[in-house]
């Protein structure tokens, strides 16, 4: 006995649409269980992971914050996953965005630089990622090497020289040798949207990514090329369009959107350099990208689900006393089941008989 | 600003109404940690949660506690200051890495008391405290000294910060004390806890011909390493006897417990003020286990030198402290090296010939 997955000849529109939905209700079951299990309430379990964040404006406001650096990088990666191109090294584009653009937040401490010095920070995160995103791309368009391996291994590199910057040249030297650089002065702090709040300029970013993606994506011929070389590569050659090209663009947007995101978290959220700025976000982005099925504004929402859980985890430990290990699981129960879900709407499951022909 | 403030209250009150078991719940002390790793790390994080759970036990129902584990420090003011709005009075920030969100949510509730562990800036509401693991290194240098058959030590570092740094040094004086011609072998972990990596620094060490481990990382994987090839280790952080009962020689116990219940004490009393307090075997922080697996002789010296350094008669760094290249350190703290020298330590003492990564 087996089980087969048969293509579904009509896809049902509003099933697709609430899938999500479906998929959401049966993770919580699932957990929901899990808690009742270990002898919890699973309703307070819900109000705390879910309800309460949404119902606290500083819950709100942290979630707009976490949700921020996820978006950015997830829009730019549903370019590269749009054009069947797998850069897996957002992580790393995040990191060399923050350097790049935290080297002038350094160069210029202590010093009266005027207001130029955020933008400039700016537009050095994005040439940061930008520049690092197009290693891989290169190397794939010149030498037709594996991107999915090169990018992946060019974040170690820019971890590691993260690390030696923070524990060597850019060490506050008031710092006990302490590895981690002078905080940045306010000319080099990306201000808050709302006074007093954590929430930054990078949540703006985002918003505009997301639009000006969707515009792209469905309005803009690039955008049709980007589909057409993913769906169809052969007949995109056919269309005139030149493959190389579309690399390294997917991967420049990819790229800079991924530094923008690590300059607007170091400048915004950390404030200074330290070895490890990230959470694994341009790893996390990539689930973000395909939970929001790589449509601009899916990726908002699942951005912020993901932010959620992460916000709803800490407060089940602070409130309910959860264990953080629940939190993980059921960010993966989640994973699964909008996975699934999705699967099983353009696919029946067939039980297959022992000895019956493929 | 008003609306905030009304908005803070009312989540703050729903948070209450969550957790509304009993009704003094109000009346308690809440007390709030933040964990750098896993609760169940048998090290660092490990000893921070039996000090809380020391609290617990001395003021039963007076206090209530709570922890967030596995925080990434370049993440973690949203976690800090979510138990600072959740009603947490004394909130313990127990790495080094939360130094700047512990000073930025200080700010915010400045009727919430806080403590961070082994940092150097502090504030009204904001004490720090850390503990002379030196000390205990010093004992467990000698006993290395004396029980090397191979006149090599070894040590598993995990980032070469000062704190690291004073403990190799103190580990090799004490080594170098009972035989003037060890040599030691350092590996970087570049992680406080990865049991993979730690295991893998441990093997790497056996390989050279090292035959005794000490290890500044936080799972018992170095120990182990050293127990399955019939050779000798140290317990960090906590006792890891049961992980490696024949290789186990002593272990230098972080005892956060009497520091912990002391500060409860004083913020119950409404006696705490902002402190910095660097307690060593003397003031209890440091414990060392049990001697075991060494012949009595030596274990009568490392009880000696024990009773020594809590007398004050011994310092590990006494002068003349004379630095790798042969220049000896200006003598700051009168007959030793001052704390401010001891913990912004960059340099390896004479006689280790490894370079320090800078």
């Amino acid at each position: 006995m087996r089980l087969e997955l048969i293509p579904r000849p009509n896809v049902s529109p509003v099933m697709r649409a609430i899938a999500p939905v479906i998929a959401f209700a049966v993770a919580f079951l699932i957990a929901g269980f899990v808690i009742w299990l270990m002898g919890r309430s699973p309703v307070s379990a819900f109000q705390v992971y879910v309800l309460h964040p949404l119902a606290d404006t500083w819950a709100l406001q942290e979630l707009l914050v976490k949700a921020t650096p996820l978006a950015l990088i997830a829009i730019g990666l549903s370019y590269c996953f749009r054009a069947n191109l797998w850069n897996i090294g957002a992580e790393g584009q995040f990191v060399m965005g923050a350097i790049l653009g935290s080297w002038l937040a350094l160069a210029t401490h202590g010093t009266d630089a005027g207001p130029w010095v955020i933008p400039a920070m700016l537009v050095l995160g994005v040439l940061g990622g930008m520049l690092y995103g197009l290693i891989p791309a290169f190397l794939k368009t010149r030498f037709g090497v594996n991107e999915i391996l090169t990018s992946l291994m060019l974040v170690y590199i820019a971890q590691l020289t993260l690390d030696y910057l923070a524990r060597g040249p850019w060490r506050d030297p008031k710092g006990f040798n302490f590895p981690q650089s002078v905080t940045f002065d306010p000319a080099a702090t990306l201000p808050a949207i709302i006074e007093g709040s954590r929430v930054h300029y990078g949540a703006l970013f985002a918003l505009i990514a997301v639009i000006v993606t969707a515009f792209v994506m469905n309005r803009s011929l690039f955008g049709y090329r980007l589909r057409l070389t993913g769906d169809a590569p052969r007949a995109a050659r056919f269309a005139g369009f030149d493959p190389n090209r579309t690399t390294l663009a997917v991967f420049a947007i990819s790229g800079g959107l991924a530094g923008l995101a690590g300059i607007a978290e170091v400048s915004g959220q950390i404030g200074q350099i330290q070895p490890s700025i990230s959470p694994g976000y341009g790893f996390t982005a990539i689930t973000v990208a395909f939970l929001g099925r790589l449509n601009p504004f899916g990726i908002l929402a699942a951005a912020l689900v993901i932010a959620l859980t992460v916000i709803g985890g800490e407060s089940a430990q602070i409130m309910l006393k959860l264990p953080l290990d629940l939190t993980l699981a059921f960010q993966g129960i989640l994973l699964l089941c909008v996975l699934s879900a999705d699967a099983l709407v353009s696919y029946r499951v067939r039980l297959v008989g022992r000895g019956a022909h493929a | 600003m008003n609306i905030r403030v009304t908005l803070g209250a009312l989540a703050g009150a729903a948070a209450l109404a969550l957790s509304a078991g009993g009704a003094s719940a109000q009346e308690k002390l809440k007390i709030g940690f933040i964990y750098v790793g896993p609760v169940g790390d048998h090290g660092w994080s490990y000893q921070h949660d039996v000090g809380r759970k020391a609290i617990e036990k001395a003021f039963g129902d007076k206090v209530e506690t709570t922890y967030v584990e596995s925080v990434p420090e370049a993440d973690s003011e949203r976690a800090i200051e979510q138990l600072a709005r959740t009603g947490h009075k004394l909130v313990f920030t127990t790495s080094f890495g939360f130094m700047e969100p512990t000073l930025k949510v200080a700010k915010k509730y400045p009727n919430v008391k806080f403590e961070h562990a082994t940092g150097f800036k502090r504030a009204p509401n904001v004490s720090t405290y850390a503990a002379k693991f030196h000390e205990g290194r010093y004992i467990i240098g000698q006993i290395a000294g004396k029980m090397s058959k191979t006149g090599t030590i070894g040590y598993v570092g995990a980032f070469p910060i000062p704190e690291v740094v004073a403990g190799i040094n103190s580990y090799f004086l004490g080594a170098q004390s009972v035989n003037p011609n060890i040599k030691i072998k350092v590996v970087w972990a570049n992680s406080w806890y990865d049991p993979a990596k730690e295991a893998d620094a441990g093997k790497a060490l056996l390989d050279q011909g090292v035959d005794i481990i000490a290890q500044h990382t936080d799972s018992p994987a170095p120990l182990q390493a050293a127990e399955a090839r019939g050779k000798f280790g140290f317990g960090q952080a906590s006792d890891m006897e049961r992980f490696a009962p024949k290789a186990q020689l002593t272990a230098i116990i972080d005892n956060w417990a009497d520091y912990y219940v002391a500060r409860t004490k004083a913020v119950l009393d409404g006696t705490w003020k902002s402190e910095d307090t660097w307690g060593g075997l003397n003031a209890h922080m440091v414990v060392m286990a049990p001697y075991k697996n060494m012949p009595d002789d030596v274990k009568k010296m490392a009880e000696e030198t024990e009773t020594a350094i809590k007398s004050g008669k011994l310092n590990p760094f006494k002068c003349p402290i004379v630095k790798q290249d042969g220049s000896t350190v200006e003598c700051k703290g009168g007959a030793a090296l001052s704390d401010e020298q001891i913990l912004g330590m960059n340099f390896y003492v004479k006689g280790i010939d490894d370079k320090l990564p800078q």
